[in-house]
């Protein structure tokens, strides 16, 4: 039986937890000196360590140390002063030595959070966890309808992606989100992915892989006090399948306890077409990973001060450069995360530094700017117009130079590639009219053409005048400056 | 505490060894035999001391994030029983992790 | 047997470089020595025949050209089939690696060639250095030159052999539970444990991690000595490497003497279980030590008796974590049908013999959640006990001594289904593995009862290398003297 979000929400509260990994954007991989770049022809990038073959040892990418330090501060976590790396024993085709290193009971970081803000309020996600760990092979599964591995015959396998340096975020459980788990969700792992992209840590694409969400959920009845059983749901490769995830887990589940069935452990994979999950591995046979301290590698104890340094080299975060701007720009919080949303926070602070004020750099990138952006299907960065163009824009507003109007017509033409604003501005002739005898003759036509009109104003209907601003507009082609326009129309018929 | 010919057989399974019947007949007590033996270290008195999983005393060993020459496709999948489109061919994999 | 191969390393090197002998007559000679005994030795697994020709070539090509040489410049070294040699197969003495050929080479043999060197072969052991008499080899067992029918101990064993039959001046073992040490006590010839970390193990195919330690084997303590260092250093591949100078082992063994040395008999190593020819040389031994000035004391190491038990479950925990790579899926043997699963679990079943099954499962069991406190996190607190033991001891005496093994070179098939018995032959050798401390086997006599080798062994703190070869030397040179000539000469079937 189907059960809507909004009636599962009626009965049960859901708790979720997300398990993200982050392929470093390390030069070489975690334990060896092989390249990392994407896209490369199978098995081009590999060696004895990253290949296990028979008698290879790995050494420790100190960069990717500094990374994970990197990204822990930034989370607000301790950073352990002494901690091994652990295998973790299964066999799978993807995993040369089928052990995977990684850490077990010994995190390089722990304990931190993340503020996420919803809707105007800020949830606290908490950190449970940092960790290092090395990146599987790619497989390739031949045979079956879907490439997936139902109905494979066989598997073709690419170990280039074999020792690339991850880093695994673990959240606790986010109770007391309510309706709003699955944006809360979604948001979580958005501002994730800023801050990742701020430390310059990876490039975080999710369609490529370098970052990957496990969605964790589950519900219980309202009020009930203890947590439901929860699955995880894997296969979650953009922000929107995260919200969608968590939203339909929690129809399912609902939609099993309403029925009086029982929410098996279990993980589960993801479908984007269909919206939905269905089930992987059961999670009840749990696997015995025989997790022992890594014996080829010795620990890891970073020195005080260069995590000290680590610290003060951090950049602004996300959530700063919030705070900051939110205050400097006067804004509410909604107001805010539209334009983080727009993705236009860097093109308006640059368009501030060039001069224009808030009001107006925001009011161009997240109007038209930002609906240009949308209908080429690009980022407002990716924009052929400057922030320093828009700025001069508006300053040319400012002074009076152009109106709106005229400004938008610059503006496209910018973006169609035509010069500066200044250029344009001269090359078509676009600047407001302002001299007020080049006004007059169009005046004196209007007022003739229209002496019922004129009758009026005289009549001291002043208002009726629209009529004649029209008129004098249209044959300037709107370069006058309407406002003008009228007081000189009251002016003459006084 | 003996450990059981299922349990034996539950390790052979962990660890992807299809033994035979009558290998598992033959392993299982001298597995057996073997456990109740190295067992005695449970008689040693250690509380509060610490474990010790490196004999040296390193740490912080690390390598800089500079490239090193891999080897060639055909180095890598030298050794491999079968090879398409430049891939190791392994057979198909009933259960996905 | 030819003149050259009666040579030591040091002879051989100090005549190729002096331009005395040819490198390239030299690894002929072995080569010939080889295809005349080693049908009865089966010491080696693969001869290197044209490869080493050609090595041994270079060699004359670089003294000719008055280029330098190196320390082992034209000697040839027989390699222990565990590790990975570009050119040569590597097979671990297992099936499930017949036929592998490594595309990159170890950095111990990477050195040797270096140091002038010729490779001349891959040598027989236990399957992946499981064992104590090569018995447990996937080809079968190598054969003891003293007498054909007993073992030549393991897992190195085919390179204890390859010494002992004059087949090599040299070679390389690993040592993890006592496998340098006890074929070279049962073979009567030299061998060392070095300090772990002191020697690189990237290209060593692991058994046990944390313990695993390549070493070198040779007819005198100099010879070892000069291999040891050739060997040895710090390697940046390697993160268990130890970043110290090699110590001083090549002056040591020039210059053996005992005066003043406090030498501890470690009270745990005698009784019930060894031979009593094995105990009647270890203390004529210590006799020996005594007459030359040593001062000798026993000292007891009272967690010794548990070394046995956590070695057996540290050991197989990282060794079944190890092995588990071989599933035939990128190398090695491939067998059996169906899916993935059903094919790893095939070809590992028809590749790895019992005693490498045994050990993984024990390992798996060790590791298992539930039982890792008790088992394998309860060894490693032993492990840490007896670390505590040698420190104690050596805030006492500058070096422990004992008997190598309980019992001289055993038969052939006497042990070979019997795990437990083959285990007690490692009870003296553990605990310096379990400490990553350096030791020496040297030979200091015969068993009366059979007239089979024993050797003593020599146990000193991390770093302290040279000390062991020190005592080694000041004992061979003494024994020499009072036999008459070294202990090999006694050996009947080896002259030929």
């Amino acid at each position: 039986m189907t059960v809507t979000y909004e009636a599962a929400l009626q009965k049960y509260e859901p708790v979720f937890g997300l398990e993200t990994h982050v392929e470093l954007g390390t030069v070489t991989k975690m334990f060896c000196g092989c390249t990392t770049t994407f896209g490369t022809e199978p098995n081009t990038q590999t060696c004895p360590v990253c290949l296990g073959l028979p008698g290879s040892l790995p050494v420790v990418n100190a960069r990717a140390i500094e990374y994970a330090i990197k990204i822990g501060l930034a989370l607000n976590c301790s950073i352990a002063s002494w901690c091994r790396f652990a295998r973790k024993n299964y066999f799978y085709p993807d995993m040369p030595k089928n052990f995977q290193v990684s850490q077990y009971d010994e995190p390089l970081c722990t304990e931190g959070y993340l503020d996420v803000a919803v809707g105007g309020k800020t949830v606290r996600v908490g950190i449970e966890r940092v960790h290092l760990e090395e990146d599987t092979g790619k497989s390739l599964h031949v045979g079956g309808a879907t490439g997936r591995i139902q109905g494979a015959e066989y598997s073709l396998v690419d170990y280039n992606r074999a020792g690339i340096p991850l880093v695994e975020i673990v959240t606790k459980p986010v109770p007391g989100t309510g309706f709003l788990a699955p944006e809360v969700a979604r948001a979580y792992v958005t501002e994730l992915r800023d801050v990742l992209r701020t430390l310059s840590v990876s490039d975080v694409r999710m369609e490529e892989g370098s970052m990957r969400c496990d969605v964790n959920t589950s519900i219980s009845l309202i009020g009930s006090g203890a947590w439901g059983t929860r699955t995880e749901t894997k296969n979650v490769n953009s922000l929107r399948s995260v919200e969608r995830a968590v939203r339909s887990e929690v129809e399912r589940q609902a939609g099993v306890l309403d029925e009086g069935g029982r929410i098996r452990q279990e993980t589960r994979h993801f479908h984007e077409d269909s919206g939905v999950t269905t089930s992987g591995r059961s999670k009840e046979e749990a696997q015995d990973y025989r997790y022992f301290p890594e014996p080829d590698l010795v620990p890891v104890a970073p020195d005080a001060d260069w995590v000290k340094t680590i610290g003060a080299s951090l950049p602004e975060l996300p959530s700063a450069r919030r705070a900051r701007l939110i205050e400097a720009w006067s804004l509410s919080e909604l107001e805010f995360e539209a334009l983080r949303n727009a993705g236009a926070l860097d093109a308006v602070e640059a368009t501030v530094a060039e001069g224009a004020s808030p009001v107006d750099a925001r009011k161009w990138w997240l109007g038209e700017l930002a609906r240009r952006a949308n209908d080429a299907g690009i980022e407002v960065s990716e924009l052929s117009i400057t922030p320093a163009d828009v700025a001069r824009v508006a300053a040319l507003v400012a002074a009076g130079t152009l109106n709106d109007r005229l400004a938008r017509q610059v503006n496209d033409a910018v973006l169609d590639e035509e010069g500066t604003p200044d250029e344009i501005v001269a090359a078509r002739g676009l600047a407001v009219v302002s001299d007020d005898s080049a006004l007059t003759s169009a005046i004196d036509d209007a007022i003739a053409a229209n002496p019922d009109v004129a009758a009026k104003i005289r009549g001291g209907k002043p208002q009726a005048a629209g009529v004649l601003v029209g008129a004098v507009m249209k044959a300037t082609r709107g370069q006058a400056d309407a406002a003008r326009v009228r007081e000189l129309i009251l002016q003459r018929l006084a | 505490m003996p450990i059981t010919r299922d349990e034996v057989a539950h390790l052979a399974r962990l660890s992807r060894l299809a033994l035979s019947d009558e290998e598992l007949d033959h392993l299982a007590p001298q597995l057996d035999q073997i456990i109740a033996s190295v067992a005695q270290v449970q008689e040693v008195a250690a509380d509060g001391i610490p474990p010790t999983t490196h004999a040296t005393g390193l740490v912080n060993v690390y390598r800089a994030d500079v490239p090193v020459p891999c080897l060639t496709p055909e180095q890598a999948l030298s050794g491999a029983p079968a090879v398409e489109l430049q891939r190791f061919k392994v057979p198909r994999i009933l259960v996905e992790e | 047997m030819s003149e050259l191969t009666r040579k030591t390393a040091a002879e051989l090197a100090a005549a190729v470089t002096a331009g005395e002998a040819s490198a390239e007559e030299i690894t002929r000679e072995h080569l010939d020595r080889i295809a005349a005994v080693d049908d009865e030795v089966r010491a080696f697994l693969h001869v290197n025949r044209d490869d080493s020709l050609a090595q041994a070539r270079a060699v004359d090509q670089r003294r000719a050209a008055g280029e330098p040489l190196g320390p082992l410049a034209g000697v040839p070294v027989a390699v222990k089939d565990l590790f990975t040699t570009v050119g040569m197969p590597t097979t671990c003495g297992s099936k499930i690696l017949e036929g592998w050929r490594p595309p990159y080479e170890s950095t111990v043999t990477s050195r040797l060639r270096a140091a002038g060197a010729v490779l001349i072969g891959k040598t027989n052991m236990d399957e992946f250095a499981m064992g104590s008499s090569t018995e447990n080899s996937g080809y079968g067992p190598s054969h003891n030159p003293w007498d054909l029918a007993k073992v030549p101990g393991g897992s190195s064993g085919g390179s204890a052999a390859a010494v002992a039959a004059y087949e090599a001046p040299l070679a390389l073992g690993t040592d993890t539970g006592g496998s340098i040490r006890q074929p070279a006590s049962v073979c009567g010839i030299v061998g060392t444990k070095p300090t772990y970390g002191g020697s690189s193990r990237y290209g060593v195919v692991a058994f046990a991690s944390s313990l695993d330690t390549p070493g070198p084997f040779g007819r005198t303590v100099l010879d070892t000595a000069l291999l040891h260092a050739a060997m040895s250093g710090h390697d940046p591949l390697d993160s268990t490497s130890i970043d110290a100078p090699v110590p001083p082992v090549v002056e040591a063994a020039r210059h053996g003497d005992v005066a003043g040395l406090r030498i501890g008999i470690v009270s745990e190593f005698s009784g019930d279980g060894y031979q009593p020819g094995v105990m009647s040389r270890f203390t004529e031994a210590v006799e020996l030590l005594e007459s030359l000035g040593a001062k000798v004391t026993e000292i007891s190491c009272p967690h010794f008796k548990y070394a046995l038990p956590a070695y057996y479950l540290i050991a197989p925990s990282e060794a079944s974590s190890n092995l588990a790579r071989f599933d035939g899926m990128r190398y090695g043997l491939r067998d059996g049908h169906g899916s993935a699963e059903e094919v790893m679990a095939a070809s590992r079943a028809a590749g790895f013999g019992p005693e490498v099954k045994r050990r993984i499962m024990l390992g798996a069991y060790a590791l298992s959640s539930g039982y890792y406190d008790a088992y394998y996190g309860k060894a490693q607190q032993v492990r840490t006990l007896i670390i505590r033991d040698f420190d104690a001891a050596f805030g006492q005496v500058d070096v422990l001594v004992s008997p190598v093994t309980p019992t001289t070179a055993f038969p052939i098939g006497e042990r070979a289904d019997d795990p437990m018995a083959m285990y007690l032959a490692d009870l003296c050798t553990i605990p310096t593995d379990l400490a990553g401390n350096a030791a020496i086997s040297v030979p200091c006599g015969l068993a009366a009862e059979d007239g089979l080798p024993v050797g003593l062994q020599v146990m000193a703190p991390p770093l302290a290398d040279d000390r062991l070869y020190r005592v080694a030397a000041a004992v061979e040179a003494a024994f020499t003297e009072r036999w008459g000539h070294p202990l090999l000469d006694e050996a009947r079937g080896l002259a030929r």
